[in-house]
Order: structure tokens, then C-alpha cells, then sequence
């Protein structure tokens, strides 16, 4: 009953659950950017279950490296202390717990009885990077142009964004 | 076998995790890391839906997806223009739109 893909499943589905809950708890931003780096870890496994092993190598380099070393830049950079409570977040919390918990309980019902879906092998459709840049350059071709144009503009937004206003000499 | 539903709901409980967070944080920059789970959950369910179609057009979307959160270099951007002018992260205390 208990097999191996189940049990890895288990696994790193409760640590990255953990990890999103972590997040939630944590005071300081630099402990939940930690915790999210755990919950992109261990979804990079997941993954790997999947067979999507490009995706998973892809989550592990951009997500856990390239994003979160950036968040966790900003932080150091902004000098983040820990937030402190205020009347707004405590409604929040009395409002946003139980419409999370009922929100899960939704999605999991409906996809429990009504999504008609199968089981999965271990590493049911694997994902190799030929196959991959074939489908990204042929069928994508032209959502992969338009979207390196919309990372140009970012790149240049972000440091327009972020460099320091020039003093004006009047 | 794992049943592909249970994949689904690990999905949906990063998101509802993500909503939840985006609405209680009062940080700025935790509110940026909820959106980001957010697109976690998603992505866990564009990956689990190609393995059960077979089709690998889901995997490619992903990719999409992480490059619309490498936008995040945007935000953080906007992040620290609103701490040099508000010298606060606190979202309580962004609320006059002209100083």
C-alpha cells in the first residue's frame, strides 16, 4: 500500500506545508524568507516525483537561488525589523485564519469528489529539457519573444525603480 | 501511485496559505512573499495536470510563470522607493498618496 512515491509525497508535502505555515507565524521577514526557501525546496522534490526534472532543476535555481537571494537582499538592505501588531492585522487574523481553513476545506471537497482525476505514477511525465526547448521554440515561440521584451522593460524598470534620485542643481 | 488529487490539494493549500499571509502581514515585504506562494501552489498544479494529460505544455507553462515572478526585481524595486520616501515597511502607515 505504502509506496515509495506515496511516502516521499508525505514527506516533503508536510515540510512544505510546514514551511507555508512558518511563514505565516514568523514575526521577522527574514525568518519567512527562510521558511520559503524551505517550502521552494521541497516543491522542487515534488516536482522531481512528477517527472518534471528540468522544472525541478529550473525552481531550485531561479525560485530558491535567484528570487529569494533577492528578497533576502532587500531585507538586509532595508533593514526589516519584526512588524509590529496593529487593530487592521488583528482583524485580519480573525477574519483571514477561518477563511483559509475554509477556503482548503473547498478546494479540497471539490477536488476530492468532483475533479474526476487519476493517480500518477512516479515520474508519470518526464519533463527533458530537449523536449522542452522544442515545444518553448516552436509552439511558444512567439509568448517566448514577448516575454523576454516584458523582462527587458522590467530590467529597466527596476533600475530606474531603485537608483537614487539625482540631486537637481537649481 | 499517489492519487493526482492529493497533489491539487498540496497546491491549494500553498495558495490558501499565500491569501492568508497577504491579508494578515502588515510587512510589505512578507506580503510580497505570499504572492510569491501564491504562484508556488499554482505551479504545483500546472506540473500535476501535465502528468496526468501527458501533455508537456503544462511544464512549459511554468516556465511562464516563473518569469512573470522574476518580475519580482519590479517590486522589490518599488519596495525600496517607498521605504527611501515613507522610511517605513509598515503597510498600516502607506496610506496618503502624495506626500
Amino acid at each position: 500500500m505504502l509506496s515509495v512515491h506515496f511516502v516521499l509525497f508525505l514527506i516533503f508535502g508536510v515540510v512544505c506545508v510546514a514551511g507555508a505555515v512558518n511563514l505565516l507565524v514568523q514575526r521577522h521577514p527574514i525568518n519567512s524568507a527562510l521558511s520559503l526557501v524551505v517550502v521552494m525546496g521541497s516543491l522542487a522534490v515534488e516536482y522531481l516525483l512528477l517527472g518534471a526534472e528540468f522544472v525541478a532543476a529550473v525552481q531550485v535555481i531561479v525560485y530558491a537561488g535567484a528570487i529569494m537571494v533577492l528578497f533576502v537582499f532587500v531585507i538586509m538592505l532595508l533593514n526589516a525589523g519584526e512588524e509590529e501588531r496593529t487593530q487592521g492585522s488583528r482583524v485580519a487574523w480573525l477574519l483571514g485564519v477561518p477563511g483559509m481553513l475554509l477556503g482548503s476545506i473547498l478546494i479540497a471537497w471539490v477536488v476530492l469528489n468532483h475533479s474526476g482525476t487519476g493517480a500518477v505514477a512516479i515520474g508519470a511525465l518526464p519533463g527533458p529539457p530537449k523536449a522542452l526547448g522544442w515545444l518553448l521554440f516552436h509552439d511558444f515561440l512567439l509568448p517566448f519573444e514577448v516575454t523576454s521584451i516584458l523582462v527587458l522593460i522590467a530590467i529597466m524598470g527596476a533600475v530606474v525603480l531603485a537608483a537614487r534620485p539625482e540631486k537637481r542643481e537649481s | 501511485m499517489v492519487p493526482l488529487s492529493y497533489y491539487l490539494i498540496l497546491g491549494g493549500i500553498l495558495f490558501a496559505c499565500g491569501v492568508t499571509g497577504f491579508l494578515i502581514k502588515r510587512n510589505i515585504i512578507t506580503i510580497f512573499m505570499s504572492i510569491e506562494l501564491m504562484l508556488n501552489g499554482v505551479n504545483l498544479s500546472f506540473v500535476a495536470f501535465a502528468a496526468q494529460w501527458h501533455a508537456l505544455q503544462g511544464q512549459v507553462f511554468v516556465f511562464f510563470v516563473m518569469v512573470v515572478a522574476a518580475e519580482a526585481a519590479v517590486g522589490l524595486a518599488i519596495i525600496i522607493s517607498v521605504y527611501r520616501t515613507r522610511e517605513t515597511l509598515n503597510v498600516d502607515q502607506v496610506n496618503l498618496l502624495k506626500l
